[in-house]
């Protein structure tokens, strides 16, 4: 086959499409008709940083998928130092130790962290004995996920923490035990269940489900019943408690706004809940077509805080209507699907796993982001990739998609 | 493996996301009108509100500028408090309230922070701004009175209140109606329509630009002048006459329907309605139940209408065919309309009246023989007082005029359902009824209605809806006001009338409104009134009452007066339209003797009679 027609030309350019429509509404977001020069400025900024991207993802295609498997670790240990040494060497910015600066341009490691667990857990996988269902092996995925989320989360920066955290998803994917799913999605329930009607009733739940599946396993006659439900139940409850506990005691009083917001359990339009507000008003004022380009009302009126980054979608929302959200979600789905069906056809684990870990981060960005700027996701401080104003985040994006292209070039080898 | 997982989720985040996007975009319809109160900003340009002048061309109500001092709270720096504090008249704790409210509304968009600055503190504020950053003024538009009468007449403007915002969209909070009298009637009018421009804001409230572009925007539509159809002069001697009296004087032009004069005593000055003290002023105002400085008396005074009444009541008399000018009566000082029922008169015994006398004299027992003879026509009590309650109804009795003023009353002209009522099984005629004959009974009439029934006998027979207005700018004028009006009853039956009411005055109970060169018409009542004191039934002195037109045979002015209290109506409500009349007709007064006993009589002695807790007299 023509070497030429063997590269992904689907997902470049709905890469490039996805990073154009970034582009213009970023310059709406930070468009000051008084002011010229400031839009410019982001411009220059985010047009720096894309060329850059363009340069790693043209560079990336003459290096061999096997050098990036080999120097996995080491770009993995590479990468935790990275955060560690934010401690040292970090800028603090609004209350995140989470940047270099260098020169001009600051740096996000865990940005980059994203690309290396990927790396990692790829390398992990496709190792010549690794059996995910062993406990031992997906224990060492565990570890390679855990490390770096807990890094991220001590800077604080919970967003990122998460996102590191969604993984699992792929290990899920690689045929990690079922268990572990359920396990995640209980206590997932039990989380939301305890913050929206307290500990009691949770408790109480708990209970009564315990006793309905004794009752069940009972009459049909199975044995030695007792003992697991009573360990699951016992398990859910302390669960439930350390919830509690926890989002009562270390939880900051804005995390715990964001929840009680977002559940309905408080309606504060001027305070804690005024993004959230501001943002769904400016995508819902868009209506069908939207406002028009630079004629967003709420968006020249700066009422939408962090619009040009993590609500970017607001922008799009606003000026470029329903034709404009569906669009760019449309785009987002189908280079996830791309990817994914990408992975599926490699031959080798690593570039599978690795495939499966860049449709995983795209899915948890775009799940979260534009979850959190409609209103079904609590405010999560994560940006919408390939669109959200941040040089960092683009080009993390940039190297995941250098690499992808290389892996899809070379899957015929 | 689990190769299906990864599409289905994928699948599953984006349908839910397209769902939501879906009910956020197109469904829900709530968010569109929230960017909007968020983000645009209304900026009105509002045309200045039109000029009042008289029939004379005299400038009435004007505009002046008042000055609101404006604060923008983040721009505030430290201030002398006290030198502020001692211009405007304020305390610093209030001063420091105001402040904090404006903060608690917005830092960094403007509040006021006293509003209605007048001329003289404006001038020595303005000297001394630079002092006061973030503060700054802004000029205002308030209405400016070239006259010290006619409040409750002209009205007064006041800022809009929820109720009228919920009327009428057209206007938003912080605006100011017309809320009373001419102001209230042609608001519209007077108001224009405000221009509008649409702003940009952003999220701290400033001002960043046009929205659209200013395609949305519209330009004022510029208010007009009103001329009225009152003289001024005529208006404030009016007042003059009637200081230290609480009474009305209406007075209309027969031919054209204008009324040229409304006055309602005791009235304020409608300068006090203007500026910082209005409001407490205006309380005062309303507060004062006594005096009812509010309540339009020549417009919304409710009285008996007394003897004036006879003139109609012989005018129909004459239309029925019971009576014709020749037919007499015999007084007795007075009579019995039912056994041991008097009703007493002022003609000596035996006096034999017809229609010329009955009025000139103005005879109860005259008057009640007729009225019984209407009502009791070949027994058919209830079709004759029906037909007597229609022939009132076209001079425009026991309903509104239709005049172009919000306050009004009806009036009242009972008929045969009200009686039956009262007196079931029709167990009522004439006589039972007869206190309608001479005015009293359950007859209720403004001073409007009366000085419109004066016009229309001058008129013989017709009259235009009496109103204010004799021109908006550009001539135009509500063609109702232009219409012909027609009684029911025949012009050749008012000419016995008319000499009746010429002879009151030449020879009758009103010599004293006689004025040398002018043949005046007129018609003296006095009317019994009551009030509650303590929940008990008392009479009160008479009311004072007069109607009058002049000249008899090409009348130009067609008035009532009345008087509470006065006592006779020649005691002070004929002497008052007398000098009205010579004032309108000859431009001055000659009788000084008449004019100062007029101008210096008060009544407050006997108005203070009800108030005072003793026993009193009254008619004395």
């Amino acid at each position: 086959m023509n070497k030429f027609l063997r590269f992904d030309w689907v997902a470049l350019t709905l890469f490039l499409m996805l990073v154009g429509i970034g582009l213009v509404n970023i310059y709406s977001a930070v468009y000051d008709a008084n002011n010229t020069a400031i839009a410019a400025g982001f411009m220059q900024k985010q047009l720096i940083s894309l060329g850059i991207g363009f340069v790693l993802i043209f560079l990336f295609q003459f290096i061999d998928i096997k050098f990036f498997e080999r120097y996995a670790s080491i770009l993995f240990l590479v990468s935790i130092v990275s955060l560690l040494g934010l401690w040292a060497f970090g800028t603090e910015v609004s209350g995140a130790r989470s940047w270099y600066t260098i020169g001009g341009f600051s740096l996000q490691p865990s940005e980059f962290a994203k690309v290396a667990v990927a790396l990692a857990l790829a390398k992990h996988l496709g190792g010549f004995n690794t059996r995910i269902e062993n406990v031992k092996d997906y224990t060492g995925a565990f570890v390679i996920m855990a490390i770096p989320a807990i890094l991220t989360i001590l800077q604080p920066d919970p967003g990122t923490a998460i996102v590191l955290l969604s993984f699992f998803l792929v290990l899920h994917a690689e045929g990690l035990p079922a268990n572990f799913l359920y396990v995640m999605l209980g206590l997932f329930g039990l989380f939301i269940l305890t913050l929206l009607v307290g500990v009691n009733p949770t408790l109480w739940t708990i209970g009564v489900l315990a006793l309905f599946a004794y009752a069940y396993r009972r009459l049909r006659k199975e044995k030695k019943v007792l003992r697991p439900i009573l360990l699951i139940g016992i398990m859910g409850a302390a669960f439930t408690l350390s919830v509690s506990y926890i989002f009562d005691n270390v939880f900051e009083q804005r995390h715990r706004d964001r929840f009680n917001i977002l559940l309905g359990k408080e309606v504060d339009v001027r305070g804690v809940g005024y993004n959230i507000n501001q943002s769904q008003i400016a995508i819902g004022s868009g209506r069908g077509l939207g406002k028009g380009y630079l004629q967003g009302t709420q968006t020249k009126g700066g009422f939408v805080p962090e619009q040009q980054t993590d609500y970017i979608f607001t922008t799009v929302g606003e000026e470029w209507g329903f034709l404009g959200t569906s669009l760019v979600l449309g785009l987002f789905i189908m280079l996830m699907m791309q990817i994914v069906k990408t992975a599926y056809k490699q031959k080798t684990t690593f570039s599978r796993v690795f495939c499966l870990g860049f449709a995983c981060i795209l899915l948890t960005h775009v799940g979260i982001n534009l979850g959190m700027v409609v209103g079904l996701v609590p405010t999560i401080g994560i940006p919408l990739p390939l669109m959200s104003y941040g040089g960092s985040s683009l080009l993390a994006f940039s190297v995941f998609m250098g690499i992808y292209l290389r892996v899809y070039y070379q899957r015929i080898q | 493996m689990r190769t299906r997982f990864f599409t289905t989720t994928i699948a599953i985040v984006g349908i839910v996301l397209f769902v939501r996007l879906f009910f956020l975009q197109i469904i829900s319809d709530q968010y569109g009108d929230l960017s909007l109160k968020n983000s645009v900003l209304k900026h009105y340009i509002y045309p200045e509100r039109g000029y009042i002048f008289d029939r004379n061309g005299s400038l009435l109500v004007s505009n002046q500028p008042m000055y609101d001092l404006m604060v923008i709270p983040k721009n505030l720096e430290p201030f002398d408090t006290l030198d502020l504090c001692k211009m405007l008249r304020l305390s610093k704790s209030e001063l420091v309230e105001r402040i904090n409210k404006a903060r608690r509304y917005s830092l960094r968009a403007p509040s006021v922070l006293l509003n209605q600055i007048s001329k003289q503190d404006y001038a020595i504020l303005q000297e001394k701004m630079w002092k006061f950053p973030g503060m700054y003024i802004q000029r205002k538009s308030v209405r400016d009175y070239q006259t010290e009468v006619a409040a409750n007449l002209l009205g007064y403007i006041s800022e809009v209140n929820n109720f009228d915002i919920r009327n009428n969209p057209y206007y938003v909070k912080g605006e100011l109606i017309g809320r009373q009298g001419i102001e209230k009637t042609y608001e519209e009018v007077l108001r224009g329509t405000k221009g509008v421009s649409y702003l940009q804001r952003d999220k701290f409230n400033r001002i960043i630009g046009p929205y659209k572009d200013g395609t949305l925007d519209t330009l004022q539509v510029p208010a007009q002048d009103i001329t009225l159809s009152i003289d001024i002069a005529l208006q404030e001697y009016g007042t003059k006459l009637l200081t230290n009296k609480r009474g009305g004087i209406l007075a209309i032009e027969p031919k054209t329907g204008e009324i040229l004069m409304s006055v309602s005593t005791p009235t304020f000055d409608p300068n006090a309605l203007v500026g910082r003290d209005r409001s407490s002023l205006f309380e005062a105002l309303k507060q004062d139940t006594l005096n009812r400085y509010l309540f339009d008396r020549s417009l919304q005074g409710q009285y008996a209408p007394g003897s004036p009444f006879k003139v109609l009541n012989a005018l129909v008399a004459l239309e029925e065919g019971v009576v014709d000018a020749k037919t007499k009566f015999t007084c007795y000082s007075g009579h019995y309309y039912a056994r041991n029922q008097f009703m007493a008169c002022m003609c000596p015994l035996g006096t034999k009246n017809n229609l010329n006398r009955g009025i000139y004299k103005s005879c109860n027992t005259y008057f009640s023989n007729v009225y019984r003879r209407i009502i009791d026509k070949d027994n058919k009590v209830e079709e004759n007082i029906n037909n007597w309650h229609k022939h009132l109804n076209s001079f425009g009795l026991g309903n509104y005029l239709g005049y172009d003023h919000p306050v009004g009353q009806p009036g009242y002209v009972p008929n045969a359902n009200f009686y039956n009522l009262w007196y079931p099984n029709q167990r009522w005629r004439g006589s039972t009824i007869v206190s309608n004959a001479i005015g009293q009974g359950e007859i209720l009439m403004t001073p409007i209605q009366l000085a419109n029934v004066a016009a229309t006998i001058a008129n013989r027979g017709f009259f235009y809806t009496p109103h204010f207005v004799k021109g908006i700018q550009g001539d135009f004028i509500d063609p109702k006001y232009k219409t012909k009006r027609a009684t029911s009853i025949s012009k050749e039956h008012f000419t016995n009338v008319i000499e009746g009411m010429a002879d009151v005055v030449s020879k009758g109970t009103a010599r004293v409104a006689g004025i040398r060169g002018i043949e005046v018409c007129g018609k003296t009542g006095t009317i019994e009134n009551f009030t509650k004191i303590d929940g008990v039934r008392t009479q009160l002195t008479d009311h004072s009452v007069f109607i009058a037109f002049a000249p008899k045979d090409d009348p130009k002015i067609a008035l009532a007066v009345i008087v509470e209290n006065g006592y006779w109506g020649a005691r002070w409500a004929a002497p008052i339209a007398s000098l009205v009349i010579e004032k309108y007709l000859k431009g001055e007064v000659k009788r000084r003797w008449l004019e100062n006993r007029m101008l210096n009589g008060s009544l407050e002695e006997e108005y203070a009679k009800v108030t005072s807790n003793k026993p009193f007299a009254i008619n004395e």
